[in-house]
């Protein structure tokens, strides 16, 4: 639909984000000339051209050979050039265009009813045929959005101390997305700069109604009421959690936020921090004893634990204890802890079949740095300060000497084992299943116009 | 379904099931009259129920409201005329508003639960009872395993157990299916209808119907906050007082918030600037305008003042919403960054549709989060924030409890109508229903308030 839809995207990013614009990660001259090179020799184009035709780029009759052309992409060219609805016929044209275009954002949009380079063509009939019917269910996280709960870096910066925010996020929401909903191919990627994207691909998941993908974002979501005018961020009511909440919890969350965030985060080092945190308790009781010892602690601070840890200790076992056995304090321990962890999504983002999102392998043109694909079972080990930039992968190139083979070329650098991740946990097992559900939605109709022909 | 004029058989024998879902057209001839006559009826029962829904009635009211309104424009003396005028008037209506409704998907398959597979889960759906407060489940109750595309309701809201795709959905949940279920199959069935309305049938009807269904689907449900209208007694002075005595409290605050801050994020820039855009007419707008740039020494702007309209054109909302952004972003960057969504709700850009003001029925269905100052306040907001806010509108501690009683059974419309009671001192039948509507009613209390008293 819009480019409004677009702009908002960028919008938030780096408007309320409070960017930094000096961006020391740039290599001296990011242009055109460098991503020429990388669109020339790195970019992954044959893989992108696989994933988004799901198969249909067989032989098999039952391929649907319009599908790929129905997909927007849009491009933003240098000078804030925007072009959408874009789309292509084949590989080579896709992989022409980028290169000769030389795009520094691709976006990937929906697939539509019909080519949407053609949609005003279609338009004239009075009929609103231009309409979408597949899209990717999309998650969009960005760690400006836990700007209250990260005091190590803001705004546009991230480093190894808030990092596990996202790795969080990655956890709870893949495993919610595999066991929940029953979904298998799932692409995590890393935005290039300060957040991850997430991608689910199963066939099911790109056919989902607007309204199926918004009730899909609000079982993800704890923060009912997520801003600064309300008092609590994460409200947990009820006599249990829900099971989705319990698992997230006992699994990811307490374990992240007491052995990495509580220390790294320094979350009750100074008055100013952990009275919010004594702010989420509504027993003034259990708080003003906590704020009474934790001041005289400050005078003394003789104790040799991490203070960030004691204190929790301290406060877990003030609420645990059995004079402050109530429900709704027990409660508490577990929103202090699903406030300073719980995936924060861009909910729009998910909510719409039409919102376009950044293509991995993309460059990040603000960072340098490649948009590579994550894999879930091993996001603990992701070091977003050590994703390829564009610079250092030309560097390796040059390094490597100039070889003919030019299919090899990710293969001679660092992005070699971003583009192995890429096929391998992800599009090898996608492209299987594909075939396999091409194939058998071929038979059964087949055996359906038999039995009607029998008839 | 065919329309005849005057002359008909009579439909007595045409007796259709007592229960009819919709699924088809019936056969039936309708007189011309009739097919205008039944769908105002029907109509009247809608908004009946609409209004009584936002006054807050409890389910027993509801069933009594109903039933009265059901007797007072649907029944006809003989019993199968009822039944006919019901199915007709439904498919006029569908006919109706076809053209603004949305398509779906479509599908449904139950299966009950087996015993031994109730045991295996019998953990979570013990522990999802609990998280709803429900009744914890026993053996004796029927669960169904459905996709859980099917129970979008109950997934949104974490009130099923979900696993590998199926959620498993207690026997009294079932209504959230069909309900569903009729759902996705009338916005099927209403885009189906759109296509061969305007491909052929208007084409067709031009002389007939065509008159009709347009007129109707114009001409009632209260009126139309779509459509702008100037209020061009407003004083030129006192933009800031204008927001506090008229504007209601979602969009106080985003005013407040716009005034403290010098920015929105999207949603509230959308929430706020389309509330303006339509009602709030011009010359206030010139005055605030005037009033921060003033403020910021940027400009001098004096013969401003002197231009009335029916709404802040695209210049003035450009000039209004620059003034506070470019404190904080700098003139440059909204020019480069802002403007054009400006020009979009403005349908100079992109599809180029003309925004209309957000319902309060959207505005309560959003979902702002971190930084954001959309949203309904009655629902979006603390208690604690909510009361505060209440009591710098001059709520008083009487009316304060009764509009949070009203949020606490999340009537949050009938919470903001209290709010406009409490402060202005008088009754509001209708319910507010849009921010634009409050600020139109406000408007004409105080007005009417200020010829009394001159």
């Amino acid at each position: 639909m819009t480019r409004e839809e677009v702009e908002t995207g960028m919008d938030e990013m780096e408007i309320d984000g409070g960017e930094q614009r000096e961006g020391n990660a740039v290599p001296e001259g990011f242009n055109a000339n460098y991503l020429k090179v990388y669109y020339g020799k790195l970019f992954p184009h044959a893989d992108m051209f696989k994933w988004m035709s799901y198969g249909n780029d067989g032989k098999h009759p039952g391929c649907d050979q319009s599908y790929f052309v129905r997909r927007e992409f849009s491009f933003t060219l240098g000078n804030d050039i925007y072009l959408r609805f874009l789309s292509f016929n084949s590989a080579s044209e896709l992989e022409n265009s980028i290169k000769e275009k030389c795009p520094v954002k691709i976006d990937i949009g929906p697939v539509y009813s019909v080519d949407p380079a053609k949609r005003r063509a279609y338009a004239q009939t009075g009929d609103n045929v231009f309409t979408p019917v597949e899209r990717e269910l999309i998650f969009d996280i960005d760690m400006t959005d836990y700007d209250d709960v990260r005091y190590c870096c803001s705004g546009a910066d991230v480093c190894l101390d808030c990092w596990p925010l996202m790795t969080i996020a990655i956890k709870v929401l893949d495993t919610a997305l595999r066991d929940d909903f029953g979904f298998n191919h799932i692409l995590w990627a890393y935005s290039g700069r300060r957040g991850v994207h997430c991608w689910v691909c199963d066939e099911k998941a790109r056919r989902l109604t607007n309204e199926q993908r918004a009730a899909i974002a609000d079982y993800f979501r704890v923060y009912k009421v997520g801003n600064e005018n309300s008092h609590k961020k994460v409200s947990l009511t009820g006599l249990a959690l829900h099971p989705f909440l319990a698992r997230s919890y006992t699994e990811v969350l307490r374990n992240f936020f007491e052995t990495k965030l509580l220390s790294s985060q320094n979350l009750f080092s100074s008055e100013e921090r952990y009275e919010k945190i004594l702010d989420m308790i509504p027993d003034e009781s259990v708080t003003s004893e906590l704020r009474g010892k934790w001041q005289e602690n400050r005078r003394s601070s003789i104790s040799k634990d991490d203070i960030n840890v004691a204190r929790w200790e301290q406060l877990k076992h003030l609420l645990q204890s059995g004079k402050h056995k109530g429900q709704g304090l027990r409660r508490c321990i577990e929103e202090i802890v699903f406030s300073y962890t719980y995936p924060r999504l861009d909910m729009e983002v998910s909510k719409h079949m039409n919102h376009l999102l950044k293509a991995p392998f993309c460059v990040h043109p603000k960072t340098g740095r490649v948009c590579v694909p994550i894999d879930p079972n091993q996001c603990e080990d992701f070091d977003p300060t050590t994703v390829p930039t564009l610079s250092k992968l030309l560097e390796e190139l040059n390094m490597g000497g100039v070889k003919a083979d030019a299919d090899n070329d990710w293969d001679r650098t660092s992005l070699g084992k971003s583009v192995r991740i890429f096929r391998s946990t992800f599009l090898q097992p996608l492209l299987k299943s594909c075939k396999e559900e091409i194939e058998s939605a071929y038979s059964s109709k087949l055996q359906q116009s038999k039995n009607s022909i029998s008839w | 379904m065919e329309a005849v004029r005057s002359q008909r058989k009579s439909l007595a024998n045409d007796v259709v099931s007592t229960l009819p879902l919709y699924r088809s057209a019936p056969a039936l001839e309708v007189r011309l009259e009739d097919f205008e006559l039944f769908a105002m009826d029907r109509l009247r029962v809608l908004k009946g129920i609409s209004d009584g829904l936002s006054r807050g009635k409890k389910p027993k009211e509801m069933d009594n409201l109903v039933r009265d309104l059901w007797k007072a424009n649907m029944m006809h003396p003989q019993a199968s005329e009822v039944v006919n005028k019901d199915i007709i008037s439904h498919f006029v209506l569908r006919l109706v508003y076809c053209r603004t409704a949305l398509m779906a998907e479509f599908g449904l398959s139950y299966k009950a639960v087996s015993n031994s597979e109730f045991e295996s889960i019998k953990d979570k759906l013990g522990q999802v009872a609990k998280s709803i407060s429900q009744p914890l489940p026993t053996a004796d109750v029927i669960f169904y395993k459905v996709p859980f595309e099917e129970v979008p309701e109950l997934v949104a809201g974490r009130r099923v157990f979900i696993h590998k795709g199926n959620a498993y959905i207690a026997a009294n949940q079932v209504v959230s299916l069909v309900a569903t279920q009729f759902r996705s199959h009338l916005s099927k069935a209403l885009s189906l209808t759109n296509r061969k309305w305007t491909s052929t049938l208007r084409e067709q009807e031009k002389d007939r119907l065509a008159p009709i269904v347009e007129a109707l689907s114009t001409s009632y449900l209260g009126p139309d906050y779509s459509q702008p209208k100037g209020f061009s007694e407003i004083s030129v002075k006192d933009i800031d007082e204008l927001a506090k005595s008229s504007f209601p409290l979602c969009m106080r605050h985003l005013f407040e918030k716009l005034r403290e801050d010098h920015h929105l994020k999207h949603g509230g820039r959308m929430q706020l600037g389309l509330f303006l855009k339509m009602h709030v007419a011009m010359n206030l707008f010139d005055t605030f305008v005037l009033d921060t740039l003033s403020e910021t020494g940027s400009l001098g702007i004096n013969s401003h003042g002197t231009v009335w309209g029916v709404g802040l054109n695209l210049d003035d909302a450009l000039l209004f919403w620059k003034a506070e952004f470019s404190q904080k972003v700098g003139a440059e960057r909204f020019d480069k960054e802002y403007a054009y969504s400006i020009r979009h709700n403005y349908g100079r850009e992109g599809k180029r549709t003309d925004y209309t003001p957000y319902s309060c029925q959207k505005i309560i269905s959003s979902t702002p989060g971190v930084g954001d100052h959309h949203g309904c306040p009655y629902r979006h907001f603390s208690e604690e924030n909510l009361r505060a806010a209440l009591s710098k509108m001059g709520v008083n501690s009487r009316g304060m409890e009764d509009v949070m009683d009203k949020v606490q059974n999340r009537h949050y419309q009938l919470a903001c109508t209290l709010t406009f009671e409490a402060v202005h001192g008088s009754s509001c039948d209708s319910g507010i229903n849009h921010p634009n509507q409050y600020f139109s009613d406000s408007q004409k209390i105080l007005q009417s308030k200020n010829h009394s008293t001159v």
